[in-house]
């Protein structure tokens, strides 16, 4: 496992995570480090998983297996004390409180701050529109009926105001034009600048694991590839499936190949 | 009898109050359901452990709801007890135990003891609404949140349960006899040839004015909005960290605190037997099922319309006075069948 090398904290550490819909397993086994202040991209296919992989990490899954955050087992704690640890998901089907304006939906994600009796609140929420102005001039506008791509911002600033040290964010570039994704993948580098840790899933493989130190290929529930993001990037059979290059397949144990 | 103005005036005026009234239980019931998704078919006992503890307190007898909320509080902190052990998790559980034990038996403690003493009217209107408002969280508890992720079905299921358990608790409590509690105030106005009684008017008003403290709850704090958002998604409440839990007792606090209030202001109006609490409730149903259990002013109109269309046919067939107002309901609930769409969670 050549790139755990360094030595660093672990912020997220995942081991041998089974999940299960009914008698189907999703996950088989599955083992991921997140340290702290870095960016982990998970990379895969349709249906390998990735979704379950953080649903199952934010508590809202029965698992087997460990799951330890900031150096503790949450293995018993609910979505609502992993939240107020700073532990937040942007899901993949973003969940927004659709008939409540862009205001309220922000405001609700600091509620476990605002119970913990955080005066900060107001300050993160001006932040957040002048991060995302378009946010700031809709903000009476219902969530329901925000674009696309305003839906996005509004999930990610909502998350953001919970004031994550673990952000886990679902394909966040999903449907976006661009220069949006652009805007997407700045905002995730700054954040990582002021000291959030991010797991990243993406589809955008490239863009992802440029921004990102490791990733993980994740196949039919079970990781298929680790490294850092620079290796993975060069690893022949990643480029061809997930970055669309056509590459001339190199011997078999090319460089940079991590099997698990 | 031939109906005129002053008659038609009359029974405008009943059907309003008593409309006021099935507005309230119309609000605990959309609110629970959309809340909790448990139909709350127990509402109606919470009306008549209203009355029938203000009416026991005017008799300066310590009320059967005293005992319900002191053994609901046992059970809640064996449960919370169990739980903790179970999860190996004790921070948490002073803090639970003084919510769910310490301030229920210091209520049911403060009534017992007070109960004897010639209490002001609105002391023993406090006490009946603080008493049975205590009960809804511990309901919530034992009853339900066990079970908060079950099927909206088996969750009716144990609102029949809990429903049938509380008639017969209220039929040991406060006997087979019914109670009356005195008028809030005999005056009245005449307008022309129009009379309003001061009774009916305060009924009307201590509901609007209930309606509107909840709306501001609703619309200004940011508890309001984390119900209303669990109502509207209940995986995007738990991802900000609203717990179903929280929701859920704070849901039902807030619908004992309706039937609690709606129990106390028909006191008046007619005699409550410990079995009065389904019917009333029943047209509190209607009401909000005309408003598809969802939209609350919509449900608060069709309780309005329950209360006029009951008050008008027991005048003209007394007799017939519910099969009338139920059967009448049947083709709203067509259209609204007919015409519903169904919400599903929008991607
Ligand atoms: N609620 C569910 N019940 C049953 N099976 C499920 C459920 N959710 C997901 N699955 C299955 O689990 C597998 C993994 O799904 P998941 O959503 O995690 O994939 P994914 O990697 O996020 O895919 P995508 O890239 O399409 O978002 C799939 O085969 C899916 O059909
Ligand atoms: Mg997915």
């Amino acid at each position: 496992m050549g790139y755990e090398t360094t030595p660093m904290n672990a912020l997220l550490e995942v081991q041998d995570l089974h999940v299960a819909y009914g008698n189907v397993e999703a996950l088989h086994g599955v083992s991921l480090r997140v340290n702290e202040g870095s960016i982990v991209t998970v990379i895969g296919p349709n249906g390998a998983g990735k979704t379950t992989l953080l649903a199952a990490i934010m508590g809202l899954l029965p698992v087997r297996g460990e799951i330890s955050y900031a150096g503790a087992s949450v293995a018993r704690s609910s979505v609502e004390q992993r939240v107020a640890t700073g532990l937040c998901l942007v899901p993949e089907r973003r969940e927004l409180f659709a008939a409540m304006s862009v205001a309220d939906n922000l405001l609700l994600g600091a509620f476990q701050r605002y119970r913990a009796g955080d005066k900060s609140i107001a300050r993160t929420r001006d932040e957040i529109y002048q991060r995302f102005p378009r946010l700031g001039e809709r903000r009476t506008q219902l969530a329901g009926t925000l674009s696309g791509g305003e839906r996005q911002m509004l999930a990610l600033g909502r998350a953001l105001m919970g004031k994550p040290r673990l952000l886990m964010l679902d394909e966040p570039s999903l449907g976006l034009a661009p220069l949006i994704v652009k805007e997407i993948f700045s905002i995730i580098a700054t954040l990582k600048a002021s000291g959030v840790s991010i797991l990243l899933i993406e589809q955008n493989a490239r863009a992802a694991l440029k921004v990102s130190d490791s990733g993980y290929v994740l196949e039919t529930g079970e990781v298929a590839i680790a490294g850092a993001s620079a290796e993975l990037g060069e690893n022949p059979r990643v480029a061809a499936t997930y970055l669309g290059q056509s590459v001339v397949a190199g011997p078999k144990g090319s460089p940079g190949l991590v099997r698990q | 009898m031939a109906m005129d103005l002053s008659i038609a005036t009359l029974l405008t005026q009943d059907g309003i109050t008593n409309g006021a009234i099935y507005a309230l239980l119309a609000l605990a019931l959309v609110l629970v359901f959309a809340v909790t998704r448990v139909i709350f078919v127990p509402a109606g006992e919470f009306v008549t452990y209203g009355t029938l503890t203000l009416a026991a307190l005017q008799l300066g007898k310590p009320p059967g709801t005293v005992g319900l909320l002191s053994g609901l509080a046992l059970v809640a902190g064996i449960l919370e007890l169990c739980s903790a052990l179970r999860q190996r998790e004790w921070r948490r559980l002073p803090k639970r135990l003084a919510f769910y034990v310490g301030a229920p038996l210091l209520i049911a403690g403060a009534v017992q003891l007070m109960a004897p003493l010639s209490l002001a009217f609105p002391v023993q209107i406090a006490l009946t609404v603080g008493i049975v408002t205590a009960l809804g969280p511990l309901l919530y508890r034992v009853a339900y949140q066990p079970l908060a992720e079950a099927s909206v079905l088996v969750l009716l299921i144990v609102s029949v349960a809990v429903h049938f358990a509380m008639l017969g608790l209220g039929l040991w409590f406060f006997g087979a006899e019914g109670s009356r509690t005195p008028a809030f105030t005999n005056a009245s106005l005449r307008l022309g040839d129009m009379t309003i009684s001061g009774q009916s008017a305060l009924v009307v008003f201590f509901s609007l004015v209930l309606i509107g403290v909840l709306y501001l709850f609703f619309d200004r704090t940011l508890y309001g909005k984390a119900l209303r958002a669990t109502a509207l998604n209940r995986v995007g409440a738990r991802l900000v960290g609203v717990s179903p839990t929280l929701a859920g007792s704070t849901t039902f606090t807030l619908a004992a605190l309706l039937g609690a209030v709606s129990g106390v202001l028909i006191g008046p109006i007619t005699t409550i037997y410990y079995d009065s609490g389904f019917l009333i409730s029943l047209k509190g149903f209607v009401g909000a099922i005309i408003g598809g259990l969802a939209s609350y002013p919509a449900a608060a109109a069709g309780s309005l319309l329950v209360g006029l269309l009951e008050s008008f046919s027991s005048f003209w067939a007394s007799a017939f006075k519910e099969v009338i107002v139920f059967t009448l309901i049947i083709p709203v609930l067509l259209w609204r069948s007919l015409t519903a769409h169904h919400h599903e969670e929008e991607e």
